[in-house]
């Protein structure tokens, strides 16, 4: 039984360019104390599927079409507002992309870090500030007691993001959704910060969905991975299998992509093409138009995601059909 | 931050002194003259007059003879008040002002700070439609409409409160200030309601709203506790600029509700070449709007932790 199940998601935009499909029937569950990574593109959906499951896409324009989320007997897509409400931040919290937004600039790190504590728990002031100050020397702030009444620009970025984890796990959340937490980082910072992360979850036992687009951190930390395209899951594996084993020309084309995988003075490889308009609706692979292996039936016929090996899925019909194995795309970047 | 009040208020001094040349200067340019307009006096009494209040001597001797006054804070006679200086007449006018514009202007913040953080709490919704439709019809409503529809309203139809004049405090049931002050306010009060939903709208769609939703804070909450303080902040740099105008009184209003305030007084001085009274109230309302800048800035500082020292 996973901890969170989620089926058949689907969550739209209506503006006016037309109905953005940025999450078009996602699956996909989380074990308890297990790491999730969902990768993908800017605007391939990861971080939309995961801010639906909480209810905290803008509603409108956004709209949770169908699909379940089903967390301890609850589905999240389809409760009351309260009662998700009571979930958010105390059983499943979220830390975002960058921590220099997602702190509230006029507040005191001290209000904004028990907040989670005050909202959900019955505790005192001085017993959630207790708990903050000890949550804050375990994610590395020195002087935890007399910072905590600072604001928030009066700390770097990656001292805000270890704020940020220190909120978000105050609550001793059974979930921490992870959106890209060191993207707006400095490199030295993010090695930090996912070490931190990972120590976190190990004290904690906390289960982590990590949203990113560095295949660098997914493999070093993640032990499935989901990768998204165009709104959908194309192919969702164990670490091993997907960098071992590709089965979706996507992720095959993603990890060819690599900068560290080319040699000095090499041109980097590229996918060609860019993704496609989600307000279209697209018949087929959404990755045809980009695939080199794609042939008619990719145009025609909507993939679904099958399993191929035993929790290895991939949504490329040429691979369930046996028609292709070897996905290394033997071809150069273009010359510029 | 005392530094830097110390410096804003030294600045009054040059700022007043340019205001009240420009003024001295302008005002004398004017065709016509103090006495000009009364009965028709004779030549000699108005050059008796014009002797008697140094209005016959060089405009530099006059320029110098002023600031040399005003330098003892004596802003000289009123020409129209002959029993009266300049002092008395604005300390005669303006506390009737005062309390207008003071309870103006808590009509306008109470009511329009209250209006736009609901209608952005209810963005594109009916509660959000209907304050910001009241709101344009305030700011579309001059006070030369709306002060005789509420005198007629209030005044001789449902005879609550007087059509106009000056009862003291006393009056019951509807307290005389209330209509003129409900007329000043109500621009304001549809400015600021403008104000504050632009504010809060904006703070509503930044990152750490987000935060505090993914952190499961209540929306009430959301708003109260997290988007008002930065909701605001455009809202205070308009209350100070606002209550000096408010303070400073509304010809129209004062006209209308026919109360002695010093709004009446400044353009009745204009009219009548009464220079001394020009200055006086050009002077005042100049200190009213640097000083209200100033609180505002100050107020403006301390609700922004960035900008706090």
């Amino acid at each position: 039984m996973p901890l969170l199940e989620v089926e058949n998601l689907r969550t739209y935009f209506y503006t006016r360019a037309g109905v953005i499909r940025a999450v078009n029937d996602v699956s996909f569950s989380v074990g308890e104390g297990e790491t999730l990574g969902i990768v993908g593109e800017s605007g391939s959906g990861k971080s939309v599927s995961c801010y639906s499951i909480l209810g905290l896409i803008p509603k409108p324009p956004g709209k949770i079409v169908s699909g379940h989320a089903i967390f301890d007997g609850v589905d999240l897509l389809n409760c009351p507002e309260k009662q998700l409400r009571r979930i958010r931040g105390k059983r499943i919290s979220m830390i975002f992309q960058d921590p220099m937004t997602s702190l509230n600039p006029y507040m005191r790190i001290s209000d904004q870090i028990v907040e989670p504590l005050l909202v959900h728990e019955k505790v005192s002031r001085s017993e959630a500030f207790a708990k903050a100050i000890a949550g804050l020397r375990e994610v590395g702030i020195q002087d935890a007691a007399s910072r905590i009444n600072l604001y928030p620009h009066q700390f770097s970025g990656g001292m805000r993001q270890r704020i940020m984890i220190a909120m978000a796990l105050i609550s001793r959340p059974q979930i921490l959704i992870a959106d890209e937490p060191t993207t707006a980082l400095d490199v030295t910072v993010q090695a930090q910060i996912l070490e931190l992360i990972n120590q976190r979850q190990k004290d904690l036992g906390t289960a982590v969905i990590f949203i990113t687009h560095d295949l660098g951190v997914v493999a070093s930390f993640c032990k499935n991975v989901n990768v998204m395209y165009a709104g959908r899951i194309v192919e969702s594996a164990s670490t091993d299998e997907i960098f071992g084993h590709p089965m979706h020309p996507y992720n095959a084309a993603l990890q060819q992509s690599i900068p560290a995988l080319h040699k000095k003075g090499e041109l980097l490889f590229t996918i060609p093409g860019l993704p496609p308009d989600l307000a279209m609706d697209l018949p087929g692979c959404p990755f045809a138009p980009r695939c080199p292996h794609a042939t008619d039936i990719c145009k025609d016929q909507s993939p679904s995601l099958t399993e191929i090996v035993p929790s290895h899925r991939t949504a490329c019909t040429r691979f369930q059909r046996g028609e292709i194995s070897n996905l290394r795309i033997n071809e150069t970047a273009p010359a510029l | 931050m005392i530094k830097i009040i110390v410096g804003r208020l030294l600045q009054l001094i040059p700022v007043l002194w340019i205001i009240l040349t420009l003024t001295f200067f302008m005002s004398k340019e004017v065709p016509g003259g103090p006495f000009s307009a009364e009965r028709q006096a004779t030549p000699e009494v108005i050059a008796r007059l014009n002797a008697y209040y140094g209005l016959d001597k060089p405009l530099w001797e006059q320029y110098l003879g002023y600031l040399g006054k005003l330098a003892r804070f004596d802003l000289g006679p009123s020409y129209t008040y002959q029993s009266e200086s300049v002092n008395e007449v604005i300390a005669r006018s303006f506390p009737i002002s005062l309390q207008i514009g003071t309870l103006a202007f808590c009509i306008a913040a109470v009511f329009g700070i209250t209006a736009g953080v609901i209608a952005a709490a209810n963005k594109n919704r009916l509660w959000d439609y209907l304050p910001m439709s009241f709101s344009m019809l305030g700011i579309c409503l001059p006070t030369f409409v709306l002060g005789p529809i509420l005198a007629l309203l209030f005044g001789l139809v449902l005879r609550l409160a007087p059509v106009s004049g000056w009862h003291g405090l006393n009056y019951v049931p509807f307290h005389p200030m209330i209509m003129p002050a409900v007329t000043l306010g109500l621009f304001y009060a549809a400015y600021i309601a403008r104000l504050t939903r632009g504010g809060m709208l904006d703070i509503l769609s930044q990152d750490f709203i987000r935060t505090a939703r993914a952190k499961g804070v209540p929306d009430h909450q959301i708003i109260l506790k997290h988007a008002l303080r930065g909701g605001l902040l455009p809202v205070v740099a308009f209350l100070g600029p606002a209550f000096a105008g408010l303070l400073s009184g509304s010809f129209v209003v004062e006209k209308v509700f026919n109360v002695p305030g010093i709004g009446q007084e400044f353009i009745k001085s204009v009219f009548n070449r009464d220079y001394p009274l020009v200055l006086g109230t050009v002077a005042f309302f100049g200190i009213l709007i640097v000083v209200f800048n100033l609180a505002s800035d100050i107020l403006q500082a301390l609700m922004d932790p960035k900008s706090r020292k």
